[in-house]
C-alpha cells in the first residue's frame, strides 16, 4: 500500500465523507445487531422493504430537509406541509373534482407555494430561517385543520387502484409455514424515493447548483466572494425541499389512503433526527446527501428494534433518545479527535475518496 | 441633545416589538372600549390586562433563559418544555410524598425541582459546549424522551396537587389584589435584571456569541459561559414547570408547556435578537413573550374560526418578520434619506440657497472621488 502511494499527494478524508461512512457503519451494525437478535423477522428481505414501503413518506422529507440543512438552513414546515396536502388531495379526490393526476399537481403546487414563499422570505429578506419556516408549519396546520378535521378515506377507484398496486419481485422472498413462497412486495411509493435519491444524488454531486449550496452552506461570504450568487442558491434549496415535501404528501396519501389532521406530525423533529444519524451537520456545508435515507434507515431500523425487543411503550421514546445521544457524542468525539488529527482512518485503496 | 439620540439609538431594537404591541392593543381598543377595564372581584384585579399578564408568565421566563442561550449558543433549545414537566413532575411527587403541606415543603420541593432543572441545563449544556453538538441536536434528545421520564416519574398517571397552598400560587393569594403567577414572574423578572446588571454576564454572553475564538484570546472560556447560559435555561424551565403545574392544579405531562418552545424561540425573534447568536436584549425578549400572549387573546376575541387561529398567527408573524427584515428596513431607510433630501433641497431653494446646496454637493462628491 505505501508502495502504491509513493510520489502521490496525500489527501485527507473530506468530512462529508467520513461522516457518511460512519452513518453507514452504524446504520450496518444496527441491522446486524437486529438480525442477531430476533432473526426471524429481520432476516426476511421483507422487513427491510417494509421500512421504505411504510415510511416512504418519511424518506422523502428527509431528502428534501436534507438539502436545506446542506445550504445552511432548516425548514421545520415539511411535516406540517406533507399533512396538508395529503388532507387536500383527500378532499380533491372525495369531492368527485378532480382525478388521480389532479391531486398530484395539487400536492406539486401546494409544495411548490410553500417553498416558494420560504425561499423568497429567507433568500431574498434575509429573515431567520426558522421563524419563517415556523410560520410556515403555523399556516400549513391552521390551513390543514380549516379544510376539513374529521379523517377522510379516499375511495375513488384510481387512486385505490394506484393504492393497492404493488410489485412483485419474483427471485426474492421468504417461504412460509405452510410452504408456501411468499415474493417480496414494493409499493409505488418506494419507487418515488429512489428515483428523488439518484436524481438528488446527482444534483448534489455533479450540477453546479449543489456545488455551490455546498460552498454556500459551508461559509456564505466565501461562496459570495467565489461569485455565487448565494441568494438564488439558497431560494432554489427551498424552493426543492418544498416541492419535496409537497411529493411527500402524496406518497404519505398512497401509504394510508385517508387524509388526517394527525399525518406527518413531527416529521419535521423525525427528518433532522434522521439527518443527523446520516452524517449529516446542521451547522451546513458538510454531509453527503446519501447519508439522509441511510439515517431514515437507521432511525427506523432502532425504532423497529425496541419494539421488537417488546421494551415498555413510554420507554421507547428515552430508549430512542439515548440511542440518539449515543451517535451524537461519537460524532462529535471522532470529530474532535479528527481536528486533533489523533484519528486516521485507515482505508483500502479502493475506498479512498478520488484523488483531483 | 446628542444624548438623548444615543439614549433613542440604544432603545431602537425595541422598536419593533412595542409598535407590535401598542398595534394589538390598538386593534382590541377598536373592537371594545372596555378593553382596558379592570374590575376587581374579592379583592383581586381581573380584566384582560391581568388575564395577559397572567397567561403570559410561563412564556416570559422562558424567554427570558431562551435568550441567553441564544446569544451565547448561536442555537435554540427545544427541549424546555419536556425539562419543564420533569421538574415540576419531581416537584409534585415530592410535595405529594411530603405528608402535611406547608410553605416549606413547596419551597423545599420548588429548590429540588430547580436542582432538577440544573441537571437537565448540565446534561444539554455538556453536550453543546464540550461535544460541540449544534444546540437544536443536542437538545433533540430530551424532547424526544423527556416527556416519558416525566410519565414515569410521575407513576404513569397525571397526580392532582390538591393542598391551598398550590392552589394560592396558582391563583391568588388572600389579601393581595394581584394573582400570585404575575408576582412570581415579576420578581424572576427582577432577580435576572439585578443578575445582568451587577455581573459581567451580559459582556460574557455577548462576546462569546458574537466570535467564540476572539472571546477565547481575550481570556473568556466559551465553553463555560454556554455551559452557564444552559444552566440558567434549566432553571428558567423549573421555575416555568413551578408555576405551570400550580395553575393547572394537576401534572399532565403530555401536555404541560406542550410546544412552548415554538412560542419561546418566536418572543426571542420577535424582541429584536438575532436567533444567529451575538447582542441581545432581554427587555425585547420580555416584550416579545407579552406581544405573543396578547396576539392569541386577541385572536379570540375577534372570534376567529379556532381552526384558523394557527394560519392568521402565521400571517401575522410572517408580515411582522418582512417589516423587520433587513432588506425591508434599509429600502425604507434609503427611501427616508431621499425623501429628507428632498425636502432639504427644497427649503434651500426656498431661501435662495441655491448656490450653498449646489457647492455642498460638489464638495461631497469631490471628496467621494478623493
Amino acid at each position: 500500500m505505501r508502495l502504491l502511494n509513493r510520489g502521490k499527494p496525500r489527501t485527507r478524508l473530506s468530512n462529508s465523507t467520513l461522516l457518511f461512512i460512519i452513518a453507514g457503519i452504524i446504520f450496518l451494525l444496527m441491522y446486524g445487531i437486529a438480525i442477531v437478535s430476533f432473526p426471524v423477522s429481520f432476516r426476511q428481505f421483507q422487513t427491510f422493504f417494509d421500512f421504505f414501503n411504510l415510511n416512504a413518506a418519511l424518506f422523502i422529507t428527509t431528502l428534501g430537509m436534507c438539502i436545506v440543512i446542506i445550504g445552511g438552513g432548516i425548514d421545520i414546515s415539511v411535516g406540517a406541509v406533507c399533512g396538508l396536502v395529503t388532507m387536500a388531495c383527500a378532499l380533491l379526490l372525495q369531492s368527485g373534482a378532480g382525478n388521480v393526476w389532479g391531486a398530484l399537481f395539487l400536492a406539486l403546487g401546494i409544495g411548490l407555494a410553500f417553498g416558494l414563499m420560504h425561499g423568497f422570505l429567507i433568500a431574498y429578506l434575509e429573515i431567520q430561517p426558522f421563524i419563517i419556516t415556523l410560520a410556515g408549519m403555523f399556516l400549513a396546520q391552521g390551513l390543514l385543520t380549516t379544510l376539513h378535521k374529521e379523517p377522510l378515506n379516499v375511495t375513488n377507484p384510481d387512486f385505490v387502484a394506484l393504492r393497492r398496486f404493488t410489485i412483485e419481485i419474483p427471485w426474492l422472498g421468504t417461504v412460509n409455514r405452510l410452504g408456501v413462497f411468499i415474493p417480496c412486495e414494493i409499493k409505488p411509493g418506494v419507487i418515488v424515493v429512489v428515483a428523488l435519491v439518484v436524481l438528488y444524488a446527482v444534483l448534489m454531486k455533479w450540477s453546479s447548483f449543489g456545488r455551490n449550496l455546498y460552498a454556500v452552506g459551508g461559509n456564505r461570504h466565501s461562496a459570495r466572494m467565489l461569485g455565487i450568487n448565494v441568494k438564488k442558491t439558497i431560494f432554489l434549496s427551498y424552493v426543492l425541499c418544498g416541492l419535496t415535501a409537497g411529493i411527500s404528501g402524496f406518497v404519505f396519501l398512497m401509504t394510508t389512503g385517508a387524509g388526517n389532521i394527525g399525518n406527518g406530525a413531527l416529521y419535521e423533529i423525525k427528518a433532522i433526527a434522521a439527518n443527523v444519524m446520516g452524517g449529516i451537520m446542521l451547522s451546513g456545508g458538510v454531509g453527503n446527501l446519501l447519508g439522509a435515507p441511510i439515517g431514515t434507515l437507521t432511525l427506523l431500523t432502532i425504532n423497529e428494534l425496541i419494539r421488537a425487543a417488546g421494551v415498555q411503550s413510554n420507554l421507547q421514546a428515552i430508549v430512542a433518545g439515548l440511542l440518539l445521544y449515543l451517535f451524537i457524542v461519537l460524532q462529535s468525539i471522532i470529530m474532535a479527535l479528527r481536528d486533533r488529527r489523533e484519528f486516521r482512518l485507515a482505508l483500502p485503496p479502493w475506498l479512498k475518496p478520488h484523488r483531483s | 441633545m446628542t444624548s438623548l439620540r444615543r439614549q433613542f439609538d440604544r432603545l431602537s431594537h425595541l422598536f419593533l416589538p412595542l409598535s407590535v404591541l401598542v398595534a394589538l392593543l390598538t386593534i382590541n381598543l377598536v373592537k371594545g372600549a372596555d378593553y382596558f377595564k379592570i374590575t376587581m372581584i374579592n379583592g383581586v384585579f381581573y380584566g384582560n390586562i391581568p388575564n395577559i399578564l397572567f397567561g403570559a408568565s410561563e412564556l416570559v421566563i422562558l424567554s427570558i433563559g431562551m435568550t441567553l442561550v441564544t446569544a451565547a449558543s448561536r442555537g435554540q433549545d427545544i427541549s424546555i418544555g419536556e425539562s419543564g414537566a420533569i421538574s415540576s413532575a419531581i416537584f409534585v411527587q415530592y410535595v405529594l410524598n411530603a405528608g402535611e403541606v406547608t410553605i416549606w415543603t413547596i419551597l423545599a420541593g420548588f429548590l429540588i425541582s430547580c436542582v432538577a432543572g440544573l441537571v437537565i441545563g448540565a446534561f444539554n449544556g455538556t453536550l453543546v459546549s464540550f461535544f460541540n453538538v449544534q444546540p437544536m441536536v443536542a437538545t433533540l434528545i430530551l424532547f424526544l424522551g423527556g416527556r416519558s421520564i416525566a410519565f414515569i416519574i410521575d407513576g404513569k398517571v397525571s397526580p392532582i396537587l390538591a393542598n391551598p397552598i398550590s392552589n394560592q400560587i396558582g391563583t391568588v393569594i388572600p389579601g393581595v389584589p394581584i394573582q400570585t403567577p404575575i408576582i412570581l414572574t415579576a420578581v424572576f423578572i427582577v432577580i435576572v435584571a439585578v443578575a445582568i446588571k451587577t455581573t459581567n454576564l451580559r459582556l460574557y454572553v455577548e462576546a462569546v456569541g458574537v466570535n467564540p475564538s476572539a472571546a477565547r484570546l481575550n481570556g473568556i472560556n466559551p465553553k463555560k459561559v454556554i455551559f452557564l447560559t444552559f444552566l440558567i435555561m434549566g432553571v428558567c424551565s423549573a421555575v416555568a414547570g413551578f408555576i405551570a403545574v400550580n395553575k393547572a392544579g394537576r401534572h399532565d405531562s403530555v401536555n404541560l408547556l406542550k410546544f412552548i418552545m415554538m412560542d419561546a424561540i418566536l418572543a426571542v425573534a420577535l424582541g429584536g435578537n438575532s436567533l444567529a447568536g451575538g447582542k441581545f436584549s432581554i427587555t425585547g425578549s420580555i416584550i416579545g413573550a407579552y406581544t405573543i400572549e396578547v396576539l392569541n387573546r386577541t385572536l379570540l376575541r375577534l372570534e376567529v374560526n379556532p381552526e384558523a387561529i394557527k394560519a392568521f398567527k402565521s400571517v401575522f408573524i410572517i408580515v411582522l418578520m418582512v417589516i423587520a427584515s433587513p432588506v425591508v428596513r434599509a429600502l425604507a431607510r434609503e427611501l427616508l434619506d431621499k425623501a429628507r433630501a428632498i425636502v432639504t433641497g427644497y427649503s434651500a431653494r426656498q431661501t435662495g440657497g441655491l448656490n450653498k446646496a449646489a457647492v455642498s454637493i460638489t464638495d461631497s462628491s469631490a471628496k467621494k472621488e478623493g
